[in-house]
């Protein structure tokens, strides 16, 4: 499945369009991530383990995005965006939604 | 009175720790993105979301790069002082610069393993992990993504 943040696939054409397909996820990592991050803070630099959560939760945003997009049977998930809320400290949400599409 | 001298000690050992850690880490971590982004040069990012009419045979995928960096004890302590009298908080700017240039090379990196060289359509966006309601930790999040279109042989 082609997923892509274009509003338009260069050399395709939009067929049929689906509507809004979306996914979203809420995740956080074990406490002693977080206490590492808060030695880490000391110092400054990159917090690994935040670093991959973070992708994490975006893979699966993206996963759960595809799903809804296969059971509606599109075959192109385009203009795809990213939204990030604030739930609960520690943890990463995450939102991606687009329009699934069928192309040629 | 033997306690509150032993709290000073250790805010003092803190902010030396993150003076000279932060400051060696920030360096190094500068002349690293400067390098990588010297070789990842002719990989071209636009902000644009329409393609040229040439680009109609090249595949389009999506590809993200993301980064959580957090400030140091020091500068977070220079920040605090700054905010008392207002004006602009440079401790913090060169986090938020550091960030968008690592999360924009990952994803240029991204692109480069899939033989891509242009990057449409780039968005940025910043997420709250370690919101910093308590204080207790100062980081930022970001998350890049676009577009790469695929040079197919």
């Amino acid at each position: 499945m082609l997923i892509s943040n274009l509003e338009i696939i260069p050399g395709k054409n939009i067929i049929e369009h689906f509507g809004l397909v979306q996914g979203s996820t809420v995740r956080s990592k074990h406490v002693g991530r977080d206490l590492m991050a808060g030695i880490k803070n000391i110092f400054g630099g990159e917090l690994v383990g935040y670093t991959e959560l973070l992708q994490e939760a975006r893979e699966e945003a993206v996963e759960r995005m595809k799903q809804q997009a296969q059971a509606v049977g599109a075959n192109a998930v385009v203009n795809v965006r990213f939204s990030t809320s604030s739930v609960t400290q520690g943890a990463a949400e995450l939102f991606a939604y687009g329009s699934a599409v069928i192309l040629e | 009175m033997e306690q509150f001298q032993f709290q000073i000690v250790i805010g003092l050992v803190l902010l030396l720790l993150g003076y000279f850690f932060g400051r060696y880490f920030e360096k190094k971590h500068f002349q690293s993105i400067v390098k990588r982004e010297a070789e990842l040069a002719n990989v071209l990012v636009i902000a644009s979301k329409h393609t040229t009419a040439s680009d109609s045979n090249k595949p389009g995928m999506m590809v993200t790069g993301s980064v959580v960096i957090s400030v140091d004890y020091f500068k977070r302590f220079l920040a605090m002082l700054r905010s008392i009298f207002g004006g602009r908080l440079t401790s913090y700017e060169t986090l938020l610069d550091r960030a968008r240039r690592e999360a924009i090379l990952r994803m240029k990196q991204e692109a480069r393993a899939m033989n891509a060289d242009r990057i449409f359509n780039i968005k940025l966006e910043t997420a709250s992990i370690s919101k910093n309601a308590s204080g207790n930790i100062g980081s930022v999040e970001v998350l890049a993504y676009g577009t790469a279109l695929i040079n197919v042989p």
